[in-house]
């Protein structure tokens, strides 16, 4: 059964998750909701794996889990909100795990922030690819192209 | 936002990151403590707090007594339980379903950073809340949220059923959320601007271009998580057409996000309809709510 496309596909570097998703994420996300009680969070704390046994997740789920692949956990159905709690149970802030997603060093991606985020140019679209505006002179504003 | 509770809970508000967002709402709680609403109807977003992948309700009404606030993974935050006003919400409840919006009515539920925040950024950190509250959840959790026009539409409808409320109350309504972030993907720390600043103008004017961006673009041009900017739409469709702009506010960042905030008032003379007047001098001489407005947008 192929999925059906969709208009937010063709976004970079970011997972809508959307119904099917959600079906396809149900424990995942229920096993990060677990770790709203503290006593879960110790339980998890301390045999992961066992712990993980109580949801009947894919093995893919359970070993992104294990392994903290936080854009591999969204890939495979997870949604931010619920991953963050398993972030927090690290002592990960959303910021942290952010960075940990877009491949940067927290004090990296705490300065691009500084720096007023990161730019929409160049990040629209993958089938129409702008390209990025170059940081380092002004001449980026010729990349500043509107969407199509 | 759940960095900017963080901040207010751990006393870091004098820091100069922090001093520079929360400066910005200073001029707001004045004029909050001078508008002495009666109640607060506040639109939010659960962030899988109240609401797991369970039940995902696309608008869920508080009608509870008490909301207490939630363990989001690093206990319950410490701020007030949150109070509601179950007659005025039931009646509002009521009134939007037989306007033909289907809405969950919730009796119990916590309530997450994403109702608590705004609310310290608007009252500050008292012992207890200044007044009643009612919570208006909206699912931005699952794809699709409702859409713009949706929610200004629920917006309208709310409006009717506070203005049809049998005593006369002075009610703000904040729309939260937004503005411009990603916080998950290769793309998170995404920030756009020119769209959020967009977005508060035509907030400012009648809200017919905001009303109009369809999904696919608030996601590709705010982030995924810029979507939320809908829930504002609420707040705006249960203002008069014609608002009057008293304060606005935006600064990048506040952790993952843009934080934008305007407040609006309805015209001076928010004329009732179809109720006179009282005699004599009255504050609230029109027999019908005046509403506020708070809006904003953090996270």
């Amino acid at each position: 059964m192929a999925r059906v496309a969709r208009d937010y596909d063709d976004i970079p570097g970011t997972f809508v998750f959307d119904a099917e998703k959600s079906r396809q994420g149900y424990h995942l996300n229920m096993f990060c909701m677990s770790l709203m009680k503290d006593e879960n969070r110790k339980a998890f704390k301390a045999i992961e794996a066992e712990y993980l046994k109580k949801f009947p997740m894919t093995p893919e789920q359970r070993d992104a889990i294990l392994r903290r692949e936080w854009n591999r956990m969204l890939e495979l159905g997870g949604n931010i909100y619920f991953t963050a709690k398993l972030g927090a149970t690290d002592g990960l802030s959303f910021q942290q795990v952010a960075a940990i997603m877009t491949g940067s060093t927290q004090q990296d991606y705490a300065e691009m922030m500084l720096k007023g985020g990161r730019s929409v140019e160049g990040n629209r679209s993958k089938a129409k690819p702008e390209p990025k505006p170059d940081t380092k002179s002004k001449e980026a504003k010729r990349s500043g192209k509107k969407r199509g | 936002m759940p960095a900017i509770g963080a901040a207010i809970d751990n006393k870091k508000t004098e820091e100069p990151y922090w001093k520079r967002v929360f400066s910005g709402f200073e001029t707001s709680k004045e004029w909050m403590a001078k508008a002495k609403p009666d109640l607060a109807i506040v639109v939010y977003n659960d962030h899988a707090s109240a609401f797991s992948v369970d039940i995902i309700p696309t608008f869920a009404l508080g009608c509870a007594a008490e909301f207490p606030p939630a363990d989001e993974g690093w206990g319950p935050r410490p701020v007030p339980v949150v109070k509601g006003h179950p007659a005025l919400a039931s009646h509002i409840a009521q009134s939007v379903i037989l306007h033909e919006f289907d809405i969950p009515v919730v009796n119990k539920m916590e309530v997450d950073h994403g109702l608590t925040v705004p609310l310290n950024l608007l009252f500050g950190s008292p012992k207890e809340w200044p007044c009643p509250v009612i919570p208006l959840a909206v699912n931005v959790v699952m794809y699709p949220p409702p859409t713009g026009h949706r929610c200004f539409m629920l917006g309208k409808a709310i409006r009717k059923a506070v203005d049809s409320y049998p005593e006369d109350l002075r009610v703000v309504i904040f729309g939260t959320g937004g503005m411009s972030h990603q916080i998950s993907g290769p793309r998170a720390g995404l920030i756009n601007s020119k769209f959020d600043k967009a977005f508060l103008d035509s907030l400012a004017k009648d809200g017919k271009k905001a009303i109009g961006i369809p999904h696919i673009e608030y996601m590709r041009e705010a982030g995924a998580e810029g979507i939320e900017m809908v829930m504002w739409l609420i707040m705006r469709g249960a203002l008069d057409p014609k608002v009057e702009e008293v304060y606005r506010f935006y600064t990048v960042p506040a952790s993952n996000t843009a934080v934008g905030h305007i407040i609006l008032e309805n015209g001076k003379r928010a004329a009732a309809k179809g109720k006179r007047p009282a005699a004599g001098k009255q504050k609230r001489a029109a027999a019908t709510a005046r509403h506020r407005n708070v809006r904003r947008g953090k996270r």
